[in-house]
């Protein structure tokens, strides 16, 4: 036994307090950079917001509605923020489907190359994902995999459109964001205990049952919590839909992209990206109600 | 269903998800060695022109230095402020680390487009776009809450009591952690910067908002590219880049135990 495991030494203790003065010195350098190039820049944008665009790069300094009455006025904008939130539901929710049989795999397995697989699952988040993004251009293209394979097996007389669309790009950032998902649902699969499945199986539950009582219930945290990280970071992906969306999917992210940098409407631009965090703190609490009614029915049972 | 079925549904289910996950991966290899230029599957034939083009394309080269510049500079200055910060936030209670340590790790929970937006209208004005400082300040933006919650997991994890010890053989508080701190979590510094390093050289969102002429980052030069053409020198780069970013983990982890590190 170590010096450090003998229970004379408490290093729960709060620490006495040492020169407090002292101690902001540590945290004034870093907390300098992050004022001059975050806090400031994320407080002007809230402000941008509010001027007005008055052409050829010109901005007024004012305090108007303008841009946000053009963003939810305008139908095209309105429309942007639907495909937006639609690809953030629609990936959140595949991703959540394609990676729970794997979670759930890797957190059940005795196998022995458990590290192994786990890695398999989780080392193409290193990979970038503009590499990603153009490997799945090469799979889904017209004269891509899917289509060379489909047409020498003779399944289709013409290829079948999977890229420059909102499938497409579906597709691809559910494979992007699924070692995420597979990441924030084991953090969460900590509480599945196999002795409660045994214990349901003697007596005498199905599988399903097993799996509709116990499996899922227990999981269900997990898989919010990898839902909400998938939604947040579709919303404001904006590589694989500017590549594989061909020019025919729009989101906010590329919108606020093209506004600020090619038509240099800056108010316009940062009233989109507020719409973008609206959207993300509704996100917020929506699964903050719905994880609080989890845990409610788990204390209840 | 019998236990026997269900295990090799299972089986099959996790298979295909496995296949799902590394298809394109494994596509982008098949490529980046084929002959023909146009982007396509299957492969004609094999070569390494491809491999060629890449270091006879002078965006790609330029883009790499650039990369590797700010990425340098950025785990560099990350490291300092992080290390420090780290070490205030679990060896003192003070009024207000509650609060410094979200600040500090709230730069995550920003969308990268609202980050880099917020960048551009901040820094442009100020002449900071464009240039080297004002990119290398954005990733240690980013950087910083990694690298913070890192350290912060080596400084609990490492026995505390020898450097209390240190202190009272009359060491005082800079040579304590230079000579006792430090090295016990010269680990987690390392696992940060790698982390922050990565981070870094990968950043395409915000680098394609502060960059413009004369200094553009790799991966925003590589989709500049892909806007015109995007035939197998662009797999070719990508190859070199998962080869890259994986070397670098596998290297730590042979030296270090990076996982080790980074589950504790």
């Amino acid at each position: 036994m170590s010096l450090a495991e003998l229970p004379t030494t408490t290093p729960e203790k709060p620490r006495p307090r040492r020169r407090i003065s002292g101690v902001w010195w540590l945290i004034i350098p870093g907390a300098l950079i992050l004022l001059f190039s975050y806090l400031t820049p994320m407080l002007w944008v809230v402000r941008m917001a509010f001027n007005r665009f008055i052409g050829g790069g010109g901005i007024e300094l004012t305090f108007s509605f303008d841009s946000f009455s053009e963003v939810f006025t305008d139908p095209y904008y309105l429309r942007v923020a639907g495909t937006t939130l639609a690809l953030g539901c629609w990936v959140a929710l595949l991703t959540v489907v394609v990676a729970y049989p794997l979670a759930l795999f890797l957190a059940r397995t005795t196998s022995k190359y458990k590290a192994l697989l786990t890695m398999f699952a989780i080392a193409p988040m290193l990979v970038s994902s503009v590499a990603r993004t153009y490997g799945w251009m090469v799979v889904l293209g017209n004269q891509g995999l899917i289509n060379t394979v489909l047409d020498s097996l003779g399944l289709v007389d013409r290829p079948i459109q999977l890229s420059n669309n909102f499938l497409g790009v579906v597709i691809a950032l559910v494979q992007i964001f699924l070692p995420y998902a597979v990441l924030a649902m084991s953090s969460g699969f900590g509480r599945l205990d196999t002795n409660l499945e045994q214990a349901a199986a003697s007596l005498g539950a199905n599988r399903i049952t097993r799996f509709v009582r116990i499996t899922l219930p227990l999981t269900l945290p997990g898989v919010l919590t990898a839902a909400l990280l998938v939604f947040v970071l579709t919303i404001s992906a904006y590589v694989t839909p500017r590549l594989i969306g061909g020019g025919r999917v729009f989101v906010l992210a590329a919108e606020i992209y093209d506004q600020a940098t090619n038509q240099l409407n800056w108010p316009l631009a940062a009233a989109l990206s507020m719409v973008l965090i609206i959207i993300f703190g509704a996100a917020i609490s929506i699964y903050q109600i719905l994880q609080r009614r989890v845990e409610r029915r788990m204390s209840g049972l | 269903m019998n236990d026997a079925v269900a295990n090799t549904l299972n089986r099959v289910v996790v298979g295909a998800i496995f296949t799902f996950l590394w298809l394109p991966i494994l596509v982008i290899f098949v490529v980046s060695f084929d002959t023909s230029t146009f982007l396509r599957f299957p492969p004609e034939g094999f070569t390494l022109d491809a491999y060629a083009e890449v270091f006879s394309t002078p965006a790609f080269v330029s883009g790499l230095w650039t990369s590797l510049i700010i990425a340098v500079f950025a785990t560099a200055l990350t490291l300092i402020v992080s290390t420090t910060a780290a070490l205030a936030f679990t060896r003192y209670n003070f009024r207000g680390s509650g609060g410094a340590q979200a600040f500090f790790l709230s730069p995550l929970l920003v969308p990268n487009i609202v980050l880099g937006l917020a960048l551009l209208l901040f820094f442009a004005p100020l002449g900071l776009t464009d240039g080297y400082v004002g990119l290398i300040l954005a990733h240690v933006v980013l950087c910083i809450p990694y690298a913070v919650r890192t350290i912060m997991v080596s400084l609990t994890t490492v026995d505390a009591s020898s450097e209390d010890a240190a202190r009272v053989l009359g060491a005082s508080n800079f040579v304590t952690f230079r000579r006792v701190t430090l090295p016990l979590i010269r680990p987690g510094i390392i696992a940060g910067g790698v982390l922050a390093f990565l981070v870094s050289f990968d950043e395409a969102i915000v680098s394609l908002f502060l960059s413009g002429f004369a200094v553009t980052p790799l991966p925003v030069a590589l989709l500049d590219h892909m806007e015109t053409q995007a035939g197998p020198e662009v797999a070719a780069l990508s190859v070199l880049l998962i080869v890259f970013s994986l070397g670098i983990v596998l290297i730590i982890e042979r030296v270090l135990g990076l996982s080790k590190t980074l589950r504790s």
